[in-house]
């Protein structure tokens, strides 16, 4: 059975490589809203193009706003909680009020055909990739 | 006041539960409000990404609980490339008191937002008596 040994450095060196991808990434980095910011991004890749989901519980088609300009893509909009006048609260964790979102991907897209999704509180925008920004492949003669 | 204030991201929660899972999925805790009018105790919960036939709720016990589970075929072929927040199934529980007419819950889903509405049941009503 093989056995390996833990190596004391290990961990040290993952966790300084974890933060040099982090410091070195393009990701969203040099954008004006990096991480931390609402709503919480996740980015996928889907063959050539870039796919950004979010999670945006009880916001209205009609007060999201996103707009393209470059390989910026911005995401802003409003949520509003609402009680009836006469309600007593019990519990209140959901929060309301403006957001403003700008992210920078690190490939060029195609900003007229963009398009975004948003149903059942997730708003997937599909980013594709600019067709002179894909990598050639040349065959060797 | 409350209207220019700006979103804040709000950590997931994972659900700490006394009794174990048999798969390895995620679960999350749903934020919720609750508040109560003179007829109805209304319950509202987020739980984005969810579908209409993947939520259930159920009352047992006096115990109204909410299950609504993602879909993660959905990110099958998606190849993560920058992550800020995990994806998993939601679930909460709350015990009722007996002043809820348990035959009488409706639930609305919008925009990954489920709202309960649990009338209360006619004795908990609170009665205006005219003072002659």
């Amino acid at each position: 059975m093989a056995m390996s040994y833990p190596d004391p450095f290990h961990a040290l060196f993952q966790f300084q490589q974890a933060l040099d991808a982090f410091r070195t990434s393009g990701w969203l980095g040099s954008g004006p809203s990096g991480s931390g910011a609402y709503p919480p991004l996740n980015v996928f890749r889907k063959g050539d193009d870039i796919v950004v989901i979010t999670e945006v519980p009880g916001i209205r088609k009609a007060d999201l706003e996103i707009q393209v300009k470059g390989n910026t893509i911005r995401i802003a909009g409003g949520k509003t909680v609402q009680y009836g006048d006469t309600a007593a609260l019990h519990r209140r964790e959901r929060l309301a009020g403006r957001f403003d979102r700008a992210i920078t991907v690190p490939v060029e897209i195609d900003a007229d055909h963009v398009k975004a999704e948003c149903r059942d509180g997730i708003l997937a925008l599909y980013l594709p990739r600019a067709e002179r920004d894909k990598p050639k492949s040349i065959t060797v003669g | 006041m409350a209207r220019s204030q700006a979103l804040e991201v709000q950590e997931k929660k994972e659900l700490v539960s006394k009794e174990e899972k048999t798969v390895p999925a995620r679960y999350y805790v749903p934020t919720t409000d609750i508040f109560e009018t003179d007829d109805a105790l209304t319950v509202v919960m987020e739980i984005p990404g969810v579908e209409r036939q993947a939520l259930e709720v159920n009352i047992e016990n006096d115990v109204l609980r909410v299950d609504a589970r993602i879909d993660f075929s959905k990110y099958e072929e998606l190849e993560p490339l920058y992550t800020e927040y995990n994806v998993g199934h939601f679930t909460r529980s709350f015990t009722l008191s007996n002043n809820i007419d348990q035959q009488q819950i409706s639930a609305q889903l919008d925009d990954g937002v489920l709202t309960l509405t649990l009338k209360k049941a006619k004795e908990a009503v609170p009665r205006r008596i005219a003072i002659n």
